[in-house]
């Protein structure tokens, strides 16, 4: 019987064995120690790890956050929470401008090896000003990375692999899949001896012939969900592909599964404007035009911000019911 | 200070230990440095003028003191950053005038091999980390280095300099809190040559009738006014806040008062209008820092007239070297583009080749 844990546990455990991999691994962030996070994802680990590797911060992004880009210079590893990424606006010019840009205004002189992680999504009725999902506007910053994980076991080995990585990662979870379970292994039975998934690989995580629906973050949970739908009602058979980072982008896999079901859609929480689907479906369109039955389509927030009544909220999200809809007008 | 009150205070801060230390060499040295920084400053104001140079070119004439002086008491663990005004504190912490004034003139010789220009200069490994533009952006990252040598258990501090506009930034509030809240060994520097650009500190900044630097008492910090005129002061007060990182671990926010004889930039047409032409010429024949240092270490009998002359002179002729360098030097290649964004790409690691990194084209 494989083990499973959820997704919050799994993110946990990922920055445990980080604290032990790596004496310079140090996690800060509002509420993360004492309190043992807004979210709980840090839960113990100030208990077990101390004041020296855990620590509380005041509730002032752009300080720590330039704090920790500034500590990174030294060669600390620092991994910032944003208890909503939400946040992150406050910090913005530490984000943009010195996370992003010291390496190529320093001719190479300089790296920062920072993580920024935290929720970003919408959809849990806390208004526009909590339910930002900035991953477009962070991916279209070369120097930055951003890794959007929607299950357990890719949380668990994003993680691991953001925090060893030598630039700046921007780690977006969500809110809602923190309680998702999932097979999640133990380092035992890894031939490995722990779990480590690459930045910049995607993942198959429905094979299908009929059509695919690309996504990344918590619409791949809704893909699949619709791509079920489309298998039993409509004898559709629907491939999901999980970018599971979005910068750097795994090219090769979009490519793959277009060529070989001919239909595309791109899914996502986030905002249609320069989306991350528009990127996605212009390369599509660049490199496998010919290989399209059917124009791409995008699938995504509604283009207005987020509402704050739940049953309008839900509406303005992806949903697997919208997805089988639109996915029903290409095939 | 008035210059009547100036032989009074030079002996009051000469005698101070970490002054009383220094040896004629040492002193010859600190007058070179100020020297080197004015000469290489003039001479990229020349290319500049010429059109050699483009952009933003922030001058620091008229306060090299400041930087020359509290970086002379710097050793192994402490670190430098600062904001675009940055050539002063890159030659004072070691760097060649060579690589600088091929930065400015973009030049693949530079220290950023042209990426970064006047405002972006950096050498970690002289323990330099820039070079900001975006004002104040830099005091979290200041922060962040003391917070580095803290965690690393090493006995050093962080010297973060800014400017008197930069005092009015939420970025810096934040800093200074976090400083003084986790004891971090960071010793703010605000350079108060009274104006934000063109707008004079009395029109952009509340604060305590102290000075400055007396906002530090809301944090529970530490603070200090020093006069920048003087050498002997500057490090004999720096050097307390320097004590205090090292022994304590605790910041300061120290103001240094100071006057730049340029406008903001060169680009500042109006250097001349926001204050009066006789403030300038006052602030240059009677606060001059290098003039002043000059004439106390002549009436120290450490140097003469004509050994002044020949520094000076050494000086500019290495300037005009550079100069040359930098105009001899090649332009970047095109295809460093997209060299020196992603460490993992530069280096050509596992990492640097999984994924699509770049989207041009």
């Amino acid at each position: 019987m494989p083990r499973e844990i959820t997704y919050r546990e799994a993110l946990r455990e990922g920055l445990d064995e980080e604290l032990a991999h790596d004496d310079n691994v140090v996690i800060i962030g509002e509420e993360v120690a004492e309190y043992n996070g807004a979210y709980k994802v840090t839960e113990g680990l100030w208990k077990k790890w101390g004041d020296k590797r855990v620590i509380d911060a005041p509730i002032s992004e752009a300080g720590f956050i330039g704090m920790g880009i500034g500590a990174s210079m030294l060669g600390i590893r620092p991994v910032m929470e944003l208890m909503f990424y939400s946040f992150a606006y406050v910090a913005f010019d530490q984000m943009m401008n010195n996370a992003a840009t010291c390496r190529y205004m320093s001719g190479g002189l300089i790296n920062v090896p920072i993580v920024v992680r935290g929720p970003a999504n919408g959809g849990t009725n806390v208004g526009a000003t909590h339910s930002h999902t900035p991953e477009n506007i962070f991916a279209n910053m070369p120097g930055l990375k951003v890794v959007s994980p929607s299950d357990p076991y890719d949380v668990k080995g994003l993680i691991k692999s953001s925090i060893r990585d030598n630039d700046p990662v921007y780690f977006m979870e969500s809110t809602v899949l923190y309680g998702m379970a999932g097979e999640v292994p133990s380092n035992d039975e890894l031939d490995e001896g722990e779990l480590i998934v690459p930045i910049g690989k995607a993942k198959v995580k429905r094979e299908g012939a009929d059509i695919s629906l690309i996504a990344h973050g918590r619409a791949v949970v809704s893909s699949l969900a619709a791509a079920d739908i489309l298998a039993e009602k409509y004898n559709i058979n629907a491939e999901v592909l999980d970018l599971r980072s979005i910068r750097p982008l795994d090219e090769q896999a979009i490519m793959e599964t277009v060529r070989k079901t001919h239909r595309a859609v791109y899914v996502e929480e986030n905002k249609p404007f320069c989306g991350i689907g528009a990127q996605v479906s212009s390369m599509i369109m660049e490199q496998a035009f010919d290989d399209l039955d059917a124009p791409v389509l995008r699938i995504t927030s509604a283009d207005a911000p987020a509402f704050y009544s739940p049953p309008i909220e839900k509406l303005q999200l992806p949903t697997p019911e919208e997805i089988v809809e639109r996915s029903l007008t290409i095939c | 200070m008035a210059s009547k009150t100036q032989s009074k205070t030079t002996a009051e801060f000469a005698d101070d230990p970490i002054n009383a230390s220094l040896t004629a060499d040492d002193k010859i040295e600190l007058l070179r440095k100020m020297v080197r920084i004015r000469r290489f400053e003039q001479t990229s104001l020349k290319h500049y003028h010429a059109g050699s140079i483009g952009g933003f070119l922030h001058l620091y004439i008229g306060q090299e003191s400041v930087a020359v002086g509290s970086i002379s008491l710097l050793g192994d663990h402490d670190h430098v950053i600062t904001a675009y005004r940055d050539h002063g504190h890159a030659l004072a912490v070691g760097m060649t005038m060579d690589e600088c004034m091929a930065e400015v003139f973009g030049k693949k010789t530079g220290c950023s091999k042209g990426k970064g220009g006047s405002m972006h200069y950096f050498a970690p490994d002289k323990n330099y980390w820039g070079g900001h533009g975006i004002v104040g952006g830099q005091t979290p990252l200041g922060a962040g280095l003391a917070f580095g040598v803290k965690y690393l258990g090493q006995k050093g501090c962080c010297l973060c300099y800014l400017g008197d506009g930069a005092i009015n930034q939420g970025a810096f509030h934040e800093a200074l809190n976090l400083a003084a809240l986790w004891d971090l060994p960071v010793i703010f520097i605000i350079e108060n040559n009274g104006y934000s650009m063109g707008t004079s500190q009395v029109r952009s900044s509340a604060h305590p009738e102290e000075g400055l630097a007396a906002r530090a008492q809301g944090y529970n910090m530490d603070w200090a006014q020093i006069d920048g005129v003087s050498v002997y002061e500057i490090r004999a007060g720096v050097n307390k806040a320097v004590l205090r990182a090292h022994e304590e671990s605790r910041p300061t926010l120290l103001e240094i008062k100071t006057y730049r004889h340029k406008g903001h930039s060169v680009a500042d047409a109006n250097a001349e209008k926001y204050r009066t032409k006789e403030e300038i010429q006052e602030h240059m024949a009677e606060h001059d820092p290098i003039d002043f240092w000059k004439s106390t270490l002549i009436g120290e009998g450490v140097i003469t007239e004509d050994d002044y002359k020949q520094i000076n002179k050494e000086a500019g002729a290495e300037a005009d070297a550079a100069a040359e360098f930098a105009i001899k030097s090649p332009f970047p290649d095109e295809s460093e583009i997209f060299d020196d964004i992603y460490w993992e790409v530069d280096n050509n690691t596992e990492a640097g080749r999984t994924g699509r990194h770049f989207f041009h084209g």
